[in-house]
């Protein structure tokens, strides 16, 4: 129970990180200037309080805290899983639940793969064709070009599998810590499925602005 | 109707265990599945077999001894039905009907299709339980419980302890089991005195019976033949939480 509780607090807080990235990254929007502008102002955000770049490095602190939490909880609650069903059904018809439910283990490795794909494309610029860390704008046109298909693809994959995740997960941590009206449940799920939404809207806008030539 | 089933072997704990197939002639569409099962048996015993072993009692519905994964969902395709209250009917003559037992590491196999449900035992004793003084029986109305909370309690109360929720969970968890106590008991006036000790008691239990995770699926509450509802988990989560943050 611990672990779960874990788990739960982990993603709600990866969730608000997610909006709170979206936001940022619908200033894409707003223009080059507009764009390039707000990625500089994260670097000197809690200035003057802190030092330049402490917040951020905080920030990413907290996040690969609660990023090792959820898995290492997800890792021993499967092996309990594997271990509480040793012999398995000869006839076994997919579960009557939800996609999302059911998909939450293999989505998660696929977000987690994309995370350390994303880091080093768009926040190390390693894989990133510009990689010029001055001009982010220019290195989110570069990495959706048409040419680079196959980028876009993968980046389309995650956000959906994240969307998924969230679906079930959202609803399932609001459990987890209590939720337990059958009018709530009806209301969390709605809820999840409505943040999972926006999040896979909000984020696959950038690269299909990219895509159809509204951002470049 | 003429059938095949398809049935889980084993001859004892150790045995390795099989699907083994046989055919099933001119049973009546009104026959119960067990009744199936009954027929199939005279036929092994007839022709020297070993007959299959299966659990059951009542056969009304409320015993919740009855205990088969058909075709893959913990007591068949019909909703809030037990194995012994499912009928022949629902199936179509020539079907062939996979049947095996509850699946989970806590609920070993004895033989073919009876499982060991001691673990739910161990749950129910590590807090499945009131304190109640001795002596003549107290004033009837010396407790008044308000009507939603009697009947939230007599909902739970209906959990017959079969165990289909285990069978089903893909985590192979006992949590809608538990959660169905938790709330029985939790929501009477005679469960407060130990409610912060129950729940943290029977989720380690739980826990000892090598019972795998909660993930809020949701396939338990599909399967479970008493429709006790997925919310009741939400429940024992909110009781523990606030169990621990005192303790």
């Amino acid at each position: 129970m611990i672990l779960k509780i874990t788990m739960a607090v982990s993603g709600i807080l990866l969730v608000l990180f997610l909006y709170v990235h979206m936001i940022g990254n619908l200033k894409i929007f707003l223009g080059a200037v507009d764009f390039d502008h707000y990625a500089h102002w994260l670097r000197a955000l809690g200035t003057p309080l802190l030092p330049t770049m402490w917040y951020l490095w905080i920030q990413r602190a907290v996040l690969t805290l609660a990023v090792l939490a959820h898995i290492y909880t997800a890792a021993v609650l499967t092996i309990r899983a594997k271990k509480a069903r040793p012999v398995k059904y000869a006839h076994r018809p997919k579960v009557q639940g939800s996609y999302a439910a059911r998909t939450m283990r293999w989505g998660g490795v696929i977000v987690l793969l994309f995370i350390v794909f994303h880091i080093l494309d768009l926040t190390t610029g390693n894989l990133n064709p510009v990689g010029d860390h001055e001009h982010p704008y220019a290195n989110v046109v570069a990495d959706f070009a048409p040419e680079r298909w196959y980028v876009t693809l993968f980046y389309a994959l995650a956000i959906i599998s994240v969307g998924f995740h969230l679906w079930h997960g959202i609803f399932s941590a609001a459990r987890t810590l209590g939720q337990q009206t059958m009018k709530g449940q009806r209301r969390a799920k709605a809820i999840a499925l409505a943040l999972s939404l926006v999040l896979v809207v909000g984020y696959l806008s950038v690269p299909f602005a990219v895509l159809v030539g509204l951002v470049d | 109707m003429n059938i095949k089933v398809r049935v889980w072997r084993q001859s004892g704990p150790s045995d390795k265990g099989r699907m083994v197939t046989y055919d099933v002639k001119d049973i009546s569409p009104d026959a119960s599945f067990l009744e199936m099962i009954d027929v199939l048996n005279e036929t092994l015993i007839l022709g020297g077999d070993d007959p299959i072993a299966f659990d059951h009692d009542c056969r009304e519905g409320i015993c919740g001894a009855c205990s088969m994964v058909i075709n893959g969902v913990a007591h068949g395709p019909e909703k809030a039905t037990t194995t012994c209250q499912l009928h022949m009917r629902h199936f179509k003559d020539g079907d062939v009907i996979d049947v095996e037992p509850w699946r989970a590491a806590a609920f070993p196999v004895i033989k073919d299709l009876v499982v060991d449900r001691t673990a739910f035992d161990l749950i129910i004793q590590a807090g499945g339980y009131i304190s109640a003084s001795t002596g003549t029986a107290p004033d009837a109305h010396a407790a008044p419980v308000p009507k939603k909370d009697a009947d939230a309690a007599f909902e739970a109360a209906t959990c017959i302890g079969c165990g289909a929720c285990v069978a089903a969970c893909p985590n192979g968890s006992s949590m809608l089991f538990t959660a169905a106590k938790i709330t029985h008991l939790g929501l009477m006036p005679q469960g407060q005195p130990e409610r912060d000790s129950r729940v943290i008691d029977m989720l380690q239990a739980q826990d000892d019976a090598g019972f795998g995770g909660c993930t809020n699926m949701g396939e338990c509450t599909e399967v479970c033949p008493k429709g006790i509802p997925l919310s009741l988990i939400g429940r024992l989560n909110s009781d523990y939480r606030k169990a621990i943050a005192k303790s």
